[in-house]
């Protein structure tokens, strides 16, 4: 059953050849075989997933049933869900149990699908190889010597090696199409105010956005159609109408403007990685998409005006985290100042840290308008890369990393090298943009990402692009050897 | 850019963290790198560039100035790590 994608499963489920409760017994019973060699799961729910799944198919026995009744999926544990530990991959929030549930979480609930946990991620969402989680790595299913990427790694090894139908994910600067590139799946970021952030554990307010996490742009169309919509709870939700994002999926895509971002194709991209990207845009061409070179000049500027935003806003936004209201708190404090500074430095890990130090110091007195300024400005510029290039375009293909998955541990003491690997996404979440990433021709066995950027609310081309490419090719269903 | 020791202790207050002598100076290393990186921004010119605060530059939406929130103390206190009487409870702060 594991290796069919959430649509063959809703119709596996409609027409009776198996149950919600068979189905989340098989997925359980695979997270507890397989998920020890691969950590991508935090907390595993059986209980109250067998109870989802026992109401999901009594909905379904109804005629009561929507496109993802009964499909057992995983949150990325950034996601409050009530009455269930919610840790942010942390040691901060490793006792915090959330009173209530995020929207995206109710929406998926409400929708009928079967939580089976919440996966592993980086600490905070801070981290491109899922190795800053305060429960250890996660191992990338294709070669379990390699990372799965981040920050929602978990939710990427848990799909690649069907643990689960589908999962949620949040992108800050890539943590969504990042992880699927190199683990083997689709991943879509959604236009900034698309998904509702509330419940959504923050990080840098203005880049953070949810999106879901499957096998297939089909899947990924019905996650988000359950996902999407303006939330008064969210003071940045947007109540721009969403569309059906299924029922455009079989378009023409003939005579599609592709546009082709020189600079992503520079001297920081690895051969084979741009060979596999390349022949992806062939089979484009061969849809009938035109293909244009075109020029995104700030590009070399996002890495340094990202890592002034995001730990600006991450500063600000885990100065919450003070040992008082919620969260670790540290043993006999002195006194109140102790009690913050022991509390923070115990609870958080070495990147949180540092992202919060950066954070302070651009923000600090005197310095404003050097840094945080100056990256605002810079933001500007790319932004209006953008514009002018979907003038141009229709929508702009690239790859969403340098290299395939990275070894364990080769990236761990160097963070500047980690930010430099961010370079093709970083841009897309500074510029509120929507963005994909589907599986292409591997290398040397590990998955490459095609990236697919589209103008903003435009998520259903983006998805209709993805799947045209999938009915025409096969490396979507690859899955890992083992598994 | 190079951050020493002091400038480690100073930022670490601001941002309430306690950072042990022994891991001040690797700390400063790291952050002088990735300010070092931070700097390629001043390759360019943007003195006549609007900032960009929000993807979306919208309005804040306004809502009616009504109660909406329910009181839910003691559920949200339920995972205070120490309260008493609805209060939450901290070192002494005023002798």
């Amino acid at each position: 059953m594991h290796e069919k994608s959430v649509t063959e499963l809703a119709a596996g489920l409609r027409s009776g050849e198996f149950s919600s409760v068979e189905l989340v017994e098989h997925y359980l019973g695979r997270i507890e075989r397989l998920d020890g060699e691969f950590n991508s799961f935090i907390t595993v729910t059986a209980e109250q997933a067998m109870e989802q799944a026992r109401a999901a198919d009594a909905r379904i026995a109804a005629g009561d049933a929507g496109p993802v009744t009964g499909i057992p999926i995983a949150h990325k544990d950034i996601y409050c869900t009530n009455g269930v530990k919610t840790s942010c991959g942390s040691r901060m929030l490793d006792n915090f149990t959330a009173p209530y549930d995020a929207n995206v979480v109710s929406r998926l609930r409400d929708a009928g699908a079967v939580m089976l946990g919440k996966t592993n991620m980086d600490e905070f969402a801070m981290g491109s190889t899922n190795e800053s989680s305060f429960y250890g790595p996660v191992k990338n299913p294709w070669d379990t010597g390699r990372v799965p990427g981040g920050s929602s790694g978990g939710s990427a090894a848990a799909v690649a090696a069907r643990l689960c139908a589908a999962a949620t994910g949040t992108d800050t600067g890539g943590s969504i199409r990042q992880p699927a590139s190199h683990c083997g799946i689709t991943g879509l970021k959604p236009t900034y105010g698309r998904v509702s952030r509330y419940g959504m554990i923050a990080y840098a307010s203005s880049l953070d956005q949810g999106g879901p996490m499957a096998q297939t742009a089909e899947d990924v169309a019905l996650l988000l159609q359950a996902m999407a919509g303006f939330d008064e709870r969210d003071s940045t939700s947007s109540d721009t109408p969403v569309p059906d994002y299924s029922a455009t999926l079989e378009d023409s895509i003939d005579g599609l403007k592709i546009g082709l971002p020189g600079e992503y194709f520079d001297a920081g991209l690895d051969d084979n990685v741009r060979k596999s990207v390349e022949e992806a845009v062939d089979l484009y061409r061969s849809l009938g998409a035109e293909v244009r070179e075109i020029s995104l000049p700030n590009t070399g500027l996002a890495v340094a005006s990202y890592y002034v935003v995001a730990p600006a806003e991450c500063s600000s936004n885990l100065s919450r985290y003070d040992g008082v209201r919620f969260g670790h708190r540290c043993d006999d404090p002195v006194d109140l100042e102790d009690l913050y500074k022991r509390s923070r430095s115990e609870g958080f890990g070495a990147e949180v840290k540092r992202r919060i130090m950066i954070g302070t110091y651009v923000l600090s007195a005197g310095y404003y308008d050097a840094f945080y300024l100056k990256a605002q400005k810079i933001r500007q510029l790319i932004s209006d890369d953008f514009r002018k290039a979907f003038e141009q375009v229709d929508v702009i293909m690239g790859p969403a990393s340098p290299t395939t998955a990275v070894a364990l541990g080769e990236m761990a003491d160097d963070p500047v090298s980690m930010y430099l690997s961010d370079v093709y996404t970083v841009m897309t979440n500074m510029a509120g943009l929507p963005g994909i990433s589907i599986p292409v021709a591997p290398v040397e066995g590990m998955p490459v990402g095609l990236q697919i950027t589209g103008n903003y609310f435009d998520e259903a081309r983006l998805l209709n692009i993805a799947h045209r490419f999938q009915q025409n090719s096969d490396w979507h269903r690859l899955m890992p050897e083992g598994v | 850019m190079s951050f020493d020791q002091s400038d480690v202790e100073k930022i670490a207050h601001l941002a309430r963290l306690a950072v042990p002598a022994g891991e001040a100076r690797a700390l400063g290393g790291d952050l002088s790198r990735i300010l070092d990186l931070v700097a390629q921004m001043e390759q360019v010119d943007t003195s006549a560039v609007e900032p960009m605060a929000h993807p979306l530059q919208m309005t804040q939406r306004l809502r009616d100035d009504r109660v909406t929130e329910e009181n839910q103390r003691e559920l949200y206190q339920s995972v205070a790590p120490a309260t008493e009487k609805g209060l939450y409870l901290v070192p002494r702060v005023i002798e």
